[in-house]
């Protein structure tokens, strides 16, 4: 189920023919248009575009969170929408890692046990979650602030606690959407260096959507998105962007 | 997850107070609602109660309880006697009355005749005195509710003279008695005297006590006093389910108590139900988030679950303890004399809250099960 399957030379997301539609009361609306493309590990990948090009709901669907309309996923070798709900519900927990743009940490709970939440949900002790946990925070340099909760943290804090929340259980896909969308320039490009050197590893794909241009330059490779329909695919922004 | 959920709820001090509140209040309503229904109905019964050595009562054929009575003929006390199992048969008066204080003041009363020679009829315990006054003359024995309403706070009922009916008596003693559904101060006396004090017709009898000879059951016995006199008998546990009956046949009690236990019920709906749907609105995010993560629909419910346990154990608890204390602070009032909390009633209050919360629960659950993860990326 976790892929053990695949070749080291696959790649790491192999998604075809990925359609999806919405209805708008009488009207469907068609969001992704054929979608093919493969995401390979070691590589920071950017999803670039306007507002309601799809780039969520392309992500949504590549991390298994979105019944795609039409055309098939495969994540490290498993076709995900092959899962039943309930594996494909323990695939994300034990395969993939989130970073929202709202951060969504629980407000009640230490930075530290907001960093464990996925370790807990796997069965781990809470306390060997914890100390797992505080050992993450440490390495994205804010083990001080590990008992600390969300709301005595600063943006940029929360965002590296939720980067803790989605590498603790050493995910082998790590999803960002927005992650910088809430901080300033500085906080923006420290956390995506930090995502970089912290997440982007031999046998982990990393996914990332922005419309941060001040971030492009970090990015291995950069998917845009047009309408639903990938535009352009380059270790670097087009000229025209 | 369980400890997260837990965590999530005590986070939000305003809501969870106001959850445990909710229940609480409820809990309290309810079992302190049905506490007092259930103790008051019961003094339905007190006349049969606070004659605990008598295990037949015999009495006309229309006769319904102990307060609603007709008189019988005094030979009805000879034909008892004669059924074989009665072990002995006693005469019993109950009637009404009006009582005029030394100050003045006019009550109601009623007025018990109890067995001249055995004294059989009156209460098994005495507040004050001894049973044996009553062989002075003009002597009655009051009930110790009858203390409250007629005199004064330490004013010594003893040796207080009444004028019964155009007649003096003077209390001698004071009865440790169960109160009457209506609390009217009850005054005893001997039988032969209180025909004395209760102007009547020809028949003046209103009980035969009876008690069974061991070898036969009450039950037995009751049903062959009836055939061979044609007269009504019940056992004592028979005759005090017919007062209870008779209240709730016959007064609103049940339909008003019932109106608040419900009301008790909606208002508990209503709180916690408004409260953890704002909870889980508020949190909303954080489930998506968790079952974006991975976690199952299945431990987000035990999540939910937890959250309503916790409520509910609280709350009941400090509903169930609520009640007691009143109860406790209460018992020296006369109108709650006697009052306890039957064992069924903290089980129905449980369950009505069980019922709150798992309604409350699932509507709230409801709105997190349908929250797409893919939510959480919007």
């Amino acid at each position: 189920m976790s892929g053990d399957e695949s070749s080291s030379a696959a790649p790491a997301i192999c998604a075809r023919g990925i359609t999806r539609d919405f209805q708008a009361g009488q009207q469907t609306i068609r969001v992704l248009h054929g979608i093919d493309t493969d995401i390979r590990a070691g590589e920071l990948t950017y999803v670039v575009g306007e507002s309601g090009s799809g780039k969520t709901t392309l992500i949504s669907i590549v991390c298994g969170i979105l019944w795609p309309t039409e055309g098939e996923v495969k994540v490290f070798g498993t076709d995900i929408y092959d899962l039943s709900d309930t594996e494909l519900v323990k695939f994300r927990l034990n395969n993939i890692g989130f970073i929202f743009q709202q951060y969504n940490l629980i407000p009640s709970i230490d930075a530290a046990n907001n960093a464990a939440v996925p370790l807990i949900a796997q069965g781990l002790d809470r306390l060997e979650a914890r100390d797992r946990a505080v050992a993450m925070l440490e390495r994205l340099n804010i083990r001080d602030q590990a008992d600390k909760l969300p709301s005595q943290l600063s943006g940029g804090q929360q965002q590296r606690v939720a980067i803790a929340r989605a590498l603790v259980h050493e995910p082998r896909l790590v999803v960002c959407d927005e992650p910088t969308a809430a901080l300033d320039a500085s906080s923006g490009r420290r956390v995506m260096d930090l995502l970089r050197e912290v997440a982007v590893a031999q046998d982990r794909a990393c996914i990332i959507v922005t419309h941060d241009n001040r971030v492009f330059d970090l990015a291995d490779r950069i998917l845009v998105l047009e309408d639903g329909r990938i535009t352009h695919d380059g270790d670097t922004m087009p000229e025209d962007h | 997850m369980i400890w997260i959920a837990i965590r999530m709820l005590t986070g939000d001090a305003q809501k969870f107070y106001g959850l445990v509140f909710g229940i609480a209040f409820s809990t309290l309503l309810i079992t302190q609602q049905l506490t007092i229904f259930v103790n008051l109905i019961e003094r339905g019964a007190s006349g049969t109660y606070n004659v605990s050595s008598a295990d037949i009562w015999v009495m006309d054929p229309v006769s319904r309880t102990t307060e609603v009575n007709f008189p019988m003929p005094s030979t009805a006390l000879d034909r008892v006697r004669s059924v074989p199992g009665v072990d002995w048969a006693v005469p019993h008066l109950r009637a009404s009355a009006s009582v005029r204080t030394s100050e003045g003041d006019l009550e109601g009363v009623s007025v018990i005749g109890v067995d001249d020679a055995t004294l059989i009829g009156l209460p098994r315990r005495m507040a004050v005195g001894d049973t044996d006054v009553l062989s002075q003359p003009d002597s009655v024995i009051i009930d110790d509710v009858g203390v409250t309403n007629m005199f004064e706070d330490g004013q010594d009922p003893i040796g207080e003279r009444l004028e019964l009916n155009d007649q003096r008596a003077v209390i001698r003693a004071v009865a440790d008695a169960v109160p009457s559904f209506t609390s009217q101060v009850t005054l005893y006396t001997k039988y032969s005297q209180a025909l004395r004090y209760v102007p009547g017709t020809r028949n003046r009898l209103s009980f035969v006590l009876v008690g069974a000879s061991s070898e036969v059951s009450p039950e037995a016995l009751t049903r062959r006093i009836e055939e061979q006199t044609g007269l009504r008998a019940r056992t004592r546990e028979q005759f005090g389910q017919d007062g209870i009956d008779f209240i709730i046949q016959n007064t609103g009690i049940p339909l008003n108590f019932g109106i608040t236990v419900a009301l008790g019920f909606i208002v508990g709906v209503a709180i916690v139900g408004l409260t953890f749907s704002l909870f889980i609105r508020d949190n909303i995010k954080q489930f998506g988030a968790l079952k974006a993560i991975g976690v199952t629909n299945r431990t987000i419910r035990i999540m939910v679950a937890a959250q309503a346990g916790l409520v509910g154990l609280i709350g009941y608890g400090l509903g169930v303890v609520g009640t007691a204390l009143f109860i406790w602070g209460f018992s020296a009032v006369p109108t709650f004399k006697g009052f306890y909390i039957p064992w069924q009633i903290p089980l129905v209050s449980l369950a009505a809250v069980t019922l709150i919360l798992a309604l409350t629960g699932w509507l709230a659950l409801r709105r997190v099960l349908k929250t797409e993860p893919a939510a959480v990326f919007r």
